[in-house]
């Protein structure tokens, strides 16, 4: 084994792994499987705090109906069973975290890199799998003119710290759980709070919306059906909101934070800053081992791009099969690679854990 | 076939033919009418369709459903007569069918 915290000055507490996979959507998550058959054990880092990528995000409810095997499955179903499909290879997950860098450190024959997230964590892998999707999920940014001058120091997508919100007048916007699980937990230390959403019906949890009602009742919060359509304020620092109620007049509302919650979006995020060759905002790859430009990084799933690339969830776990095919020359450069099915091979069976 | 006409935010109107059967959104996209982005497909899960319906039309192409009604907290300036376009059907009832595309969908 190579010592990677002699190799690597400086990153004593990085992780190391044979296989770092970004993006834990169906994509990333059958890789795994198709390594693990390998014997390349695999992290995965994801920006959203969950496992699924858009099938878990975007639709978990409606139905797919040309998964191979299923003729019918919803998003959640089959990130469930991919979930437990991997299991067996024990995959390490570090969600609710952005990668920001990836460096190149080995060489084409040997490669190397230093990936670093968001959230202050280090890896050393010999490959790298980019299995993002359409990008990053972030918040949708709600298209008020000006908006931008307040964002971070006003107006945040996020609560990352509550202490920031103490004291506030806080304006929420939206109408979904994030919305609502804000305003209830952001009431108690805030001056004011105001939900402010453009129907009287909420999408967020039960419970929540009867909450939120009751303390509205109690004259300790504020709801106001509406939209906004500009902002008040100067050098950052907001003022308060201008907007338009349902039957269109105009009415302001005092607030010196604003929290808009409109659902997330992707973006290619910081992938563009990787050394990649890009091919709008798409990764170019071989169609043999589905590896960049970079020897060593590879791009699986809707992220990649090559002649009749279709975005279907069945070409990105073809494409994790054959991906894994080189991962492994990289990681066991001296092994020679049988092809085995899993029916019939006790090698693969023990791997799987079931009885040969 | 049903015409429908997109009008977009500086207010240029494109007239195209719709398949009946097939969504305003997807008439919009197969024939590159700007202003709609579609980007889930048709599938009510991105609000990136999003239209204003002529008040002429708003009873003939009818009221939006709950999940529908949902995705549209998702877009931005909605107004009484806003619509996600993947979810109205091109029908004869429809021909003539005016909308308006809003400046942004995301
Ligand atoms: C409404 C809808 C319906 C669909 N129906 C079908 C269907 O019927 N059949 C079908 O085959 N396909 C369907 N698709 C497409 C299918 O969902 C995609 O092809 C599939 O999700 C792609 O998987 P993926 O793993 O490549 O990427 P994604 O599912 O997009 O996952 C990528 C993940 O990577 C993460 N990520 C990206 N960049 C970073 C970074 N820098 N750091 C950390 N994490 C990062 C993202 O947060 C995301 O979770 C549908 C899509 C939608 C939206
Ligand atoms: S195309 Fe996505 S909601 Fe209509």
């Amino acid at each position: 084994m190579l010592d990677m915290s002699k190799t690597a000055p400086g990153a004593d507490d990085a992780i190391t792994t044979d296989a770092l996979i970004i993006g834990a959507g169906p994509v990333g998550l059958f890789t795994v499987f198709e390594l693990g058959l390998l014997d390349i054990r695999a992290h995965l880092i994801d920006i959203l705090p969950k496992v699924g990528g858009q099938c878990a995000e975007l639709y978990p409810e409606k139905p797919i109906y040309d998964i191979p095997g299923f003729p019918i499955v919803t998003g959640q179903g089959l990130v469930d069973n991919l979930m437990q499909q991997i299991e067996p290879f024990h995959p390490t997950f570090h969600l609710g975290e952005m990668v920001e860098g990836v460096e190149t450190l080995g060489t084409p024959e040997a490669p190397l890199f230093k990936v670093t997230t968001d959230a202050g964590k280090t890896f050393m892998a010999k490959t790298v799998l980019i299995a993002a999707g359409g990008g990053s999920f972030q918040p949708k940014k709600p298209p008020i003119p000006g908006i931008d001058d307040y964002d971070g120091s006003s107006v945040f997508y996020a609560v990352r710290r509550m202490e920031d919100f103490r004291d506030r007048s806080i304006l929420i916007v939206g109408g979904g759980d994030s919305a609502l699980d804000w305003t209830l937990n952001l009431q108690p230390i805030a001056k004011r709070v105001t939900l402010m959403h453009r129907r009287d019906e909420f999408r967020a949890a039960p419970h929540s919306v009867e909450q939120m009602r009751a303390l509205v009742a109690e004259g300790k919060m504020d709801l106001v059906l509406g939209q906004v359509t500009g902002l008040k304020g100067e050098g950052g620092n907001l003022a308060g909101a201008v907007c338009r109620a349902n039957d269109n007049s105009t009415f302001e509302v005092a607030c010196d934070r604003m929290l808009p919650f409109f659902g997330l979006t992707m973006k290619l995020g910081p992938i563009a800053d990787w050394g990649l060759n890009l091919a709008e905002n798409l990764i170019p790859v071989d169609t043999e081992k589905f590896e960049t430009s970079m020897p060593g990084i590879f791009a699986v799933g809707d992220i990649n791009t090559y002649p009749g690339k279709l975005k279907l969830i069945l070409s990105g776990f073809h494409e994790g099969a054959l991906a894994a095919q080189k991962v492994h020359r990289y990681v066991y450069p001296e092994k020679k690679l049988l092809f085995q099915y899993t029916t019939s091979s006790s090698s693969l069976q023990k791997k799987l854990g079931v009885n040969a | 076939m049903p015409k429908i006409t997109f009008i977009d935010h500086t207010g240029e109107a494109r007239t195209v033919e719709g398949e009946t059967g097939a969504t305003v959104m997807e008439t919009a996209i197969r024939h590159g009418v700007p202003g709609i982005d579609a980007e889930c497909g048709g599938a009510c899960a991105c609000a990136t369709c999003h239209v204003y319906v002529d008040d002429a039309w708003l009873a003939a192409t009818g009221t939006p459903s709950s999940m529908e009604e949902d995705m549209l907290d998702f877009a931005f300036d909605v107004r009484p007569n806003s619509r996600l376009s993947c979810q109205i059907r091109v029908t004869a009832e429809v021909d003539g069918l005016v909308v308006s595309t809003p400046e942004r969908q995301a």
